[in-house]
């Protein structure tokens, strides 16, 4: 099937098979080796991209699912190697990476929240997280630095306390 | 992991999708979200010959007051249900719950009807649903039918949908400042629930404490009758017939009902 994608703001083109994944599409056919596949189980959030600005695990799409559609990832967010976006400078600020293995998908993860939530509490930045694991479980360092890519300051950003209106999986909701 | 080949059609509209239901049958599987489906393809446990993709059709996708329900397209995202004005305000249980499905991604993919449509037990929103006292709308080249969610479901992985029939839309009371809580228990921060309760307006429903969402009758019944949180929580789990696995046992399942079955209603009740 022939399908048409906009990826990082270029047009890409190319005859598939229904069955390909979008993370194979943009590793093997397009060749943008950034998104990562871990798990392969949408469990790990390596191959998160976003998909008309949301954020998705490419492991668990199929390319013709994404046919007509735009799609960044890690390489897009700072074609120029001399200026990175504020969320990549940031995870370099803060150290926000150890092995680098999960940081494709981290942060675009964070630039997808941080499109829905500005300026999120560290908590709603470890929510917003909870789809992505760091095995070198560097999660710290992660979270300080989406807050001071939100503009924050990382040593003093509200926490984001129980009651906040805040719902996490395993936490108790209800009516107050 | 690959999935095994198949044809692919994407329909541009719920009446072309319809027509392919009608002309495929059981050769023919709907894909929405995709976040049931093709991780069961890509291990291989689903090799569907024809999949028809309506997860594009933005028809099937809105939330609308209609009389004294709240009426949501089938392919409403988690993410759109969740953050939903509407939503919050009539049928507030629904929003919460929507949040606790997976995670950011997961909930920007997956949708109301395909959670419903799965059929899964262990499913966060057929449970919620459940006690919300909902309809499910199925549409086919013949017609509409208006099941109530109580007559959907027919066990695990199975429910009264003909082959023919699309999931088109789920329609809930709207509930207002009725109280509601949801307690989901996870061992890990997003996972699926060992046990879940949702109650809303004194109706109870379940997750993952038999092969189908189940109501917690018993305890409605006892709380209609005047009986006490914690005596009504104490029956949460009769008539259950829990899954055992790694992540509990039968008997763990039933003391988890009975635990947050007391927790919800009193959140929905006290609090
Ligand atoms: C990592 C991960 C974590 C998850 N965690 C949770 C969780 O905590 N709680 C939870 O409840 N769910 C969870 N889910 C499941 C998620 O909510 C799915 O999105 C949902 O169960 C299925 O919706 P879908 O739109 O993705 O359906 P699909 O995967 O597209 O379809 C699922 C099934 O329903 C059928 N179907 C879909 N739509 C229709 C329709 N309109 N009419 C008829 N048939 C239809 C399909 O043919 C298929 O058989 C998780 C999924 C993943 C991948
Ligand atoms: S590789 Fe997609 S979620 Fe892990
Ligand atoms: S930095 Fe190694 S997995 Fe996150």
């Amino acid at each position: 099937m022939k399908i048409e994608m906009t990826v990082n703001g270029e047009a890409t083109a190319a005859d598939v098979e229904p069955r390909l994944l979008l993370a194979h599409y943009l590793r093997d056919v397009i060749g943008l080796k950034a998104t990562n596949i871990g798990c392969d189980t949408t469990s790990c959030g390596a191959c998160t991209v976003l998909l008309d600005g949301e954020s998705v695990k490419s492991c668990t799409l199929l390319a013709v699912q994404a046919d007509a559609q735009s799609v960044v990832t890690m390489e897009g967010l700072s074609p120029d190697p001399g200026s990175l976006h504020p969320v990549a400078a940031a995870f370099r600020a803060e150290h926000g990476l150890q092995c680098g293995f999960c940081t494709p998908g981290m942060v675009m993860a964070a630039v997808g929240l941080l499109r829905e939530n500005p300026t999120p509490t560290e908590r709603e930045v470890r929510e917003g997280l909870e789809g992505n694991l760091c095995r070198c479980t560097g999660y710290h360092n992660i979270v300080r630095a989406v807050l001071l890519a939100s503009g924050q300051d990382p040593d003093t950003a509200r926490p984001g306390a129980a009651g906040d209106g805040l719902v996490a999986p395993g936490f108790s909701v209800g009516s107050a | 992991m690959i999935p095994v080949g198949f044809a692919y059609e994407r329909p541009d509209a719920v009446e072309g999708a319809l027509e392919l239901l009608a002309e495929h049958g059981e050769d023919a599987t709907v894909l929405a979200g995709g976040h049931s489906l093709l991780p069961v393809m890509k291990l291989r446990l689903g090799t569907p010959e024809l999949i028809i993709d309506i997860g594009r059709l933005s028809e099937l996708s809105y939330v609308r007051v209609e009389g004294d329900e709240v009426a949501i397209g089938a392919g409403t995202r988690h993410h759109a249900v969740e953050t939903s004005d509407v939503v919050a305000a009539e049928v507030p249980l629904l929003a919460a719950v929507a949040r606790t499905v997976g995670d950011p991604q997961v909930r920007h993919r997956g949708t109301l009807g395909g959670s419903l449509a799965h059929a899964d037990p262990a499913s966060d929103l057929p449970a919620a649903v459940l006690a919300l006292g909902g309809t499910v709308v199925l549409r086919s080249l013949r017609g509409d039918r208006y099941v109530p969610i109580t007559a959907f479901y027919t066990g695990v992985f199975s429910s009264v949908r003909e082959p023919d029939e699309l999931v088109v839309e789920v329609r809930v009371p709207r509930t207002g400042g009725a109280g509601w809580a949801y307690e989901k228990f996870t061992r890990r921060a997003n996972d699926w629930a060992i046990v879940g309760v949702a109650v809303v307006d004194g109706r109870v429903g379940l997750v993952n404490m038999g092969s189908t969402p189940l109501r917690a009758s018993a305890t409605e019944a006892a709380l209609a009758e005047g009986a006490s949180i914690v005596d009504a929580a104490m029956l949460a789990d009769r008539d259950t017939d829990p899954p055992a696995d790694v992540a509990g046992t039968k008997e763990y399942r039933r003391h988890l009902a009975r635990v947050f079955a007391r927790r919800a209603l009193t959140t929905a009740i006290v609090a």
